[in-house]
């Protein structure tokens, strides 16, 4: 018998997160294998959220192990995770509102970057090489996910699509192996979607995996590798999105129907 | 292609040699300002402007802590206290020490950083409200400590507060002293304004470089959204402690000058009100900008002044006699005029260029 070595780029092993008497997640497992686009779909309040927060380093797992790239996470800052090469998006977009685009993705370069007070005050030729950099990067990046355009416009006054692609930009400035992205399609019209799709696909051709939380099950369905289900924070399916789809208690998940 | 470039070229070079006729021209305008104001005003006049650059850096390290990091820090004025303190201890014949300037400068934007650590670290998880609540305790228990150490071993001379503190004095000569150079008579009121214009300069010239770098980038965005701030693998333990820090060493050095310009500290000069007014100047001039902060500081820190010298002899005239007394009507102006300010500019009277930018770049849109 021979099996295909598959490199898992992060392992969840039997995570359990309680919010006191609610079990927000329990006994989750799963395995995301790098280079993949890697779905995580679920009904309203499944704990998917809970999850990224978990992995990020918002909140400490009660039971349960975490390893990305072969490296525990448990315990470890925010910064650090990052740093590790994990970064993500969030649900309610969270960017710095009164800086500009660009400002924003130069903020995700900082955990790559090194310059401390000596180098801000008198900007020796290796900050400003640095600063060069960042810049260059940023505007890089913003032309990437298509909003250069809006490179000096506040963030806050980007349209909703522009502003969750400005977050993608933000988190691939940082260099992430993982990109975890949670309802990137949320409060996109059919044309955004459309856009959205093909640059996900295109930042996975690029070398980076994703992690991705979506409603809209077409997306999911059309895009991803491999999904899998959580339901009231269990995970009750994992597989090729076919095989998901033809699941039982899948289906009994979402209201006993077929997926909408 | 090229032609449109080369065209924008010249007239940026235009523009940058009338930047430098203005650089110019302000250096002279700062250069003379003391001597105008003494002959046409008075030597009082001069001292206000001294106190009012002393404000100045206070107001500018307040605000890498307030304006670019976001942290509401009402108890400012202690790391004020600390600076004007150290000095008092360290040149005075409090110990019987008398430091030189030079090393009790690097000591008191030391031991201020330290204290700012010291606040800073504890208060790390709190936002908004609850870290307003405890810096003021804070300040407050450094002043109350200045107002006790006076026994059982006497450090401060307790409220009586330390007095004959030393100048700065530069070869032995005391810049406190009126001193003639190259014919011209140079009071210490006249020194020490050069002395704390070249401070205040070197604290601009710090602040616009912080803000417009890695470091900067983190303070804003922590000010912003400090979960996502986190999330992009900003360390905001270090970089929090970092601003605490860095606006604390500006105090000291800011009281350390206070100390030494006025020969005299006790408690009374390191009130709460205090902290308020420093506050006060950062919001209302535009916090983050730091033009506007300098913008705020000089008129909170002047106009109180012409009030004081001006409303009595105007009430005289108008109705025959003083109605409201000088104090009074500065604090109801003051309380008005902040109002006035919320109502009409939230962010202050000048703040950031970043809205300005955004403004011609949505013209350039459309
Ligand atoms: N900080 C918290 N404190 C208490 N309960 C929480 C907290 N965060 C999440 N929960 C609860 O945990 C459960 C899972 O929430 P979560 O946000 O992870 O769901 P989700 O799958 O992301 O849902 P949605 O699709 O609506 O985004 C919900 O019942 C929610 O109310
Ligand atoms: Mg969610």
């Amino acid at each position: 018998m021979t099996t295909v070595a598959v490199d898992k780029l992060l392992e969840v092993r039997h995570v359990e997160k309680r919010f006191g008497g609610l079990t927000a997640l329990s006994d989750v497992s799963l395995s995301i294998h790098r280079g993949e686009i890697y779905g995580l779909i679920g009904p309203n309040g499944a704990g998917k959220t809970t999850l990224f927060n978990v992995l990020t380093g918002i909140y400490r797992p009660d039971r349960g192990a975490l390893a990305f790239a072969g490296r525990n996470l448990i315990g470890l800052k925010p910064f650090r995770i990052v740093e590790a090469g994990l970064a993500r998006t969030f649900q309610n977009i969270r960017l710095f509102g009164n800086m500009t685009a660009l400002e924003n993705v130069m903020v995700g370069r900082h955990v790559r970057t090194r310059a401390g007070v000596i180098g801000a005050v008198f900007r020796g030729p290796r900050t400003c090489e640095e600063e060069d950099a960042i810049h260059k990067r940023a505007r890089e990046l913003l032309d990437y996910v298509g909003i250069a355009r809006h490179a000096n416009s506040l963030s806050k006054n980007l349209s909703y699509g522009d502003q969750r692609r400005l977050e993608i930009a933000r988190a691939l400035a940082t260099e992430p192996q993982l990109l975890a992205l949670d309802e990137p399609a949320a409060g996109m019209n059919a044309t955004e979607t459309a856009n959205l799709r093909k640059l996900l696909t295109r930042i996975r051709d690029d070398g980076v995996t994703i992690l991705l939380i979506e409603h809209d099950v077409k997306l999911v369905m059309g895009l991803c590798d491999r999904v899998a289900v959580l339901d009231y924070g269990k995970r009750i399916a994992e597989g090729p999105p076919q095989e998901v789809q033809k699941n039982p208690a899948v289906i009994q998940a979402y209201l006993g129907g077929a997926l909408p | 292609m090229i032609a449109p470039f080369a065209a924008r070229f010249k007239h940026w070079k235009r523009d940058r040699r009338a930047l430098w006729v203005g650089y110019a021209m302000i250096a002279v305008a700062l250069a003379v300002l003391p001597f105008l104001v003494d002959n046409t005003l008075g030597r009082t006049w001069v001292r206000v402007i001294d106190f009012a650059l002393i404000y100045a850096m206070l107001a500018l390290g307040l605000n890498i802590v307030v304006g670019f990091a976001g942290l509401l820090d009402l108890g400012y004025i202690a790391f004020y206290a600390v600076g004007a303190y150290t000095w008092a201890l360290l040149a005075s014949p409090q110990f019987g020490l008398h430091l030189p300037f030079w090393l009790i400068l690097p000591i008191g934007f030391v031991a201020a950083g330290f204290f700012g650590v010291l606040l800073g670290a504890p208060t790390l998880r709190l936002r908004g409200d609850y870290l307003a609540i405890v810096t003021l305790g804070f300040g407050e228990i450094v002043r109350i400590f200045l107002n006790n150490l006076d026994h059982p071993v006497n450090i401060t001379n307790g409220p009586i507060g330390i007095n004959l503190i030393d100048p700065v004095m530069i070869g032995g000569v005391s810049l406190t002293k009126t001193h003639e150079i190259l014919g011209i008579e140079f009071s210490g009121t006249h020194i020490y304004y050069y002395l704390l214009l070249l401070l205040v300069m070197a604290t601009i010239f710090v602040c616009v470089r912080l803000e417009d770098s890695r470091l900067g980038r983190a303070w804003i965005a922590i000010r912003e959204d400090e979960t996502a701030a986190q999330a992009m693998g900003i360390n905001t333990r270090n970089v929090k402690l970092l601003a605490f820090a860095m606006g604390a060493s500006f105090g000291g050095i800011a009281g350390g000058l206070f100390s030494s310009f006025q020969g005299f500290v006790s408690p009374e000069s390191f009130i709460l009100l205090e902290s308020i007014m420093v506050l006060c100047m950062v919001v209302l001039g535009g916090m983050g900008h730091v033009a506007g902060v300098v913008l705020g500081t000089f008129l909170l820190a002047v106009l109180p002044e012409v009030l004081r010298h001006g409303a009595s002899p105007v009430q005289q005239q108008l109705f025959g006699k003083v109605i409201l007394d000088p104090e009074s009507l500065r604090m109801m102006l003051f309380g008005l005029a902040l109002i006035l300010v919320m109502l009409l500019r939230p962010s202050g009277l000048w703040p950031s260029p970043i809205r300005r930018r955004e403004f011609a770049d949505a013209k350039a849109d459309s």
